[in-house]
């Protein structure tokens, strides 16, 4: 373990600040996300992430945003165990009829004010499960959503986009209900 | 034996196995060579007509499916004799409204009451109203319940657990599934091939090449097709591409379960280069939609070659400090060893596939036991251990990287010459296949109509046969180990609530 250790102490960082030319994108948008969480947040968003029918592919690259290569905590982004402690949901899936309550009881439990970010195509209008019997459809139709995150599923790369897009909207959603 | 009693029955126009519609003696004889442990229940799924039962027989490598009309809409049951069948049962009870008579546990399983429709794949009437769910009483002095989900702490899928402890030790814990049930299979009645191609890809996200693969091999089989041979090593790759991927994070994530998390960044690093790799050679991060019916969508550039070979020589390099790194933490095999055991029995049993099966001593692998080309040359052995428990099932995990990522290089070097994608000739039939995914072996079944359109198709998870052992794995163990046996299965929520 201290031989991996001091490997990764010595050996630079895999994060991706300004590297290669076809990474330019990300490192310029990583810039823009940390500023602008800065000024907004004081360096701190909490997110806790809902599966509300997915098929789990979101999740997978959900979870990537944590590995050394984008870092989302660098940010102050971080997720949380509980909705209670969190400022923002990262929903996913097509809501199914099974998981409705339990999505707008996450909702009710998340306290103000909180942002709904819907992720992946699925997310946004119920995407090829639209017109399934056990589907609700989009996100939208069951909480009220602030932005929505294209893809199937979006990459960490879109993931990062989205939350910055969600940090540069000028008026917070205000309480609801 | 297996295969006599199908050829006795009244054959389907079915490939590459045989399928026949058997008499209610044939069906209850089955029940009890499955309850004898002389066969394997591999599948078992309804129309609102009939039930169908896949069969596997071990000693003779046989495989087939037994069909039985219902008689007034039932049946006699499978899980009366046969445990794994009882999950099943109560799906197929839920969506086509058959009833499996005798069934030990009739409450309904993927059904919330929630569709505003009952036996939505069956005669979908009105619901009626129906009694709140009842979980298995637990007594006993001072026994407490924990109820957890369906949405869970991490980034994960939901679900309900319902935990009984006695202080911290488990005494019973009831899982409660359905919650991401959308309805796949309704889907995919009347589905036009390029869709349902794409919901195949999407029962399980994690899995998406091997539920690709499945379903397409399922129609090939059907429409008596062969792929051309470029396109059956593409899928190949891609398959133990989504291997490695997957035990990448497996191991991490379960390591980091046991707080350490240390393993957990440096898998997620590998992790990440093969998702890029995957992304430059194949055009998804996942390759999501890239096998199709017929073959691949996207050619294997040169580009693309030298791209997985480096990644090759990258997690060769990287990959065996990550092994010693688990080797010799022992406050990490503190947690690990001898913790949620599965007993070689329940294994054998369940016929659980995938690491689950295998950390139990059940050496079963698709890969081998019915290898479809070019798995047919490249000899896959499956790596088993027997202890059956959380470090097992970490090692069995670590073994098949290190053996994905030795076949990678050798369907490298063999990659054929030639076209990608073999035209389909449509006609009324059906074809069924069954893939070794990262988490076990994938059943799919299709019926096709001859204008190229799905008249039915029928998709089964390996987390049927494997989620139910968690519940055994888990007793006994203290409440805190529960994501630590969770991971180690790591059992999919999507492709089983489909």
């Amino acid at each position: 373990m201290r031989r991996l250790m001091l490997g990764s102490l010595l050996s630079p960082p895999l994060t991706e600040r300004a590297p290669r030319v076809s990474d330019e994108a990300l490192a310029e948008l990583a810039e823009r996300v940390h500023e602008t969480a800065r000024r907004k947040l004081g360096r701190s968003l909490s997110i806790r992430q809902v599966d509300a029918g997915s098929c789990n592919g979101c999740e997978l690259e959900i979870h990537a945003l944590n590995n050394a290569f984008y870092d989302l905590e660098r940010f102050g982004f971080h997720f949380v165990a509980s909705p209670r402690h969190a400022d923002v949901l990262l929903v996913t899936g097509p809501v199914t009829k099974n998981m409705r309550e339990a999505l707008e009881r996450t909702y009710a439990a998340t306290p103000d004010p909180k942002w709904v970010v819907a992720v992946g195509d699925c997310a946004r209008n119920g995407g090829l499960f639209a017109e399934a019997y056990g589907v609700v459809g989009a996100v939208s139709t069951v909480v009220p959503v602030d932005l929505h995150v294209k893809g199937c599923p979006p990459s960490p790369r879109d993931l990062l986009a989205g939350l910055l897009a969600l940090m540069k909207r000028r008026l917070p959603r205000s309480v609801r209900g | 034996m297996l295969t006599e009693m199908i050829a006795d029955g009244r054959q389907a126009e079915h490939r590459p196995w045989a399928r026949a519609v058997v008499d209610v003696e044939a069906w209850t004889f089955a029940c009890h060579q499955l309850a004898q442990g002389h066969w394997t229940l591999s599948a078992l799924w309804a129309e609102p007509d009939c039930v169908h039962m896949a069969l596997f027989e071990a000693e003779a490598s046989a495989f087939g499916i037994m069909s039985l009309r219902t008689d007034n809409g039932r049946y006699p049951s499978v899980g009366a004799r046969h445990a794994p069948a009882i999950r099943l049962e109560r799906a197929i009870q839920d969506l086509h409204g058959v009833v499996a008579e005798g069934l030990p546990d009739a409450r309904p399983w993927l059904d919330h009451g929630r569709w505003g429709v009952r036996a939505p794949l069956g005669d979908a009437q009105a619901p009626k109203a129906e009694a709140p769910y009842r979980f298995l009483p637990v007594e006993g002095h001072g026994v407490h319940q924990i109820p957890v989900g369906p949405v869970h702490a991490g980034i994960i899928e939901p679900g309900h657990f319902r935990f009984s402890a006695s202080g911290e030790t488990v005494v019973r814990l009831e899982e409660r599934l359905g919650y991401v049930h959308k309805g796949i299979e309704g889907l995919l009645i009347g589905a036009p091939l390029d869709r349902a191609a794409k919901l195949a890809g999407r029962a399980s996200g994690d899995s998406t090449v091997a539920y690709a693969t499945a379903f397409a091999q399922a129609v090939e089989a059907a429409c008596d097709v062969r792929v051309p041979a470029r396109a059956a090593y593409a899928r190949a790759i891609m398959l133990e591409m989504e291997r490695v991927a997957n035990h990448l994070g497996d191991i991490g994530a379960i390591c980091n379960d046991a707080s350490f998390s240390l393993m957990q960044a440096h898998c997620a690093v590998l992790r990440e280069r093969v998702l890029r790799a995957t992304e430059k050679t194949f055009g998804h991060r996942l390759m999501m939609d890239c096998v199709v019916p017929g073959g691949i969508v996207r050619d294997l550039e040169r580009s693309g070659v030298k791209c997985l070979k480096r990644l090759l020589v990258d997690i060769r390099r990287r990959f065996p400090a990550l092994i010693r790194l688990y080797e010799e933490t022992t406050s990490l095999q503190d947690r690990t060893v001898m913790t949620g055991i599965l007993k070689p029995e329940l294994a054998q049993r369940f016929g659980a596939g995938g690491y689950v099966g295998r950390a139990s001593g059940r050496a079963f692998d698709a890969r081998k036991a019915f290898p479809q080309a070019p798995y047919d040359l490249l000899n896959v052995e499956p790596r088993t251990r027997e202890r059956g428990d959380v470090d097992s099932r970490v090692w069995i995990r670590m073994r098949e990287v290190e053996d994905s990522l030795a076949l990678i290089a050798r369907m490298l070097d063999l990659l054929p010459e030639g076209n990608i994608r073999a035209p389909l000739e449509f006609r009324d039939g059906e074809g069924s296949a069954l893939v070794e995914g990262f988490r076990g072996d994938i059943f799919a079944w299709v019926r096709m109509n001859g204008d190229g359109t799905l008249a039915r198709a029928h998709l089964r998870d390996p987390s049927w046969f494997q989620w139910p052992l968690l519940e055994a794995a888990i007793e006994g163990n203290i409440v805190a180990d529960f994501p630590l046996c969770n991971k180690s299965f790591n059992c999919s929520y999507a492709g089983h609530d489909l």
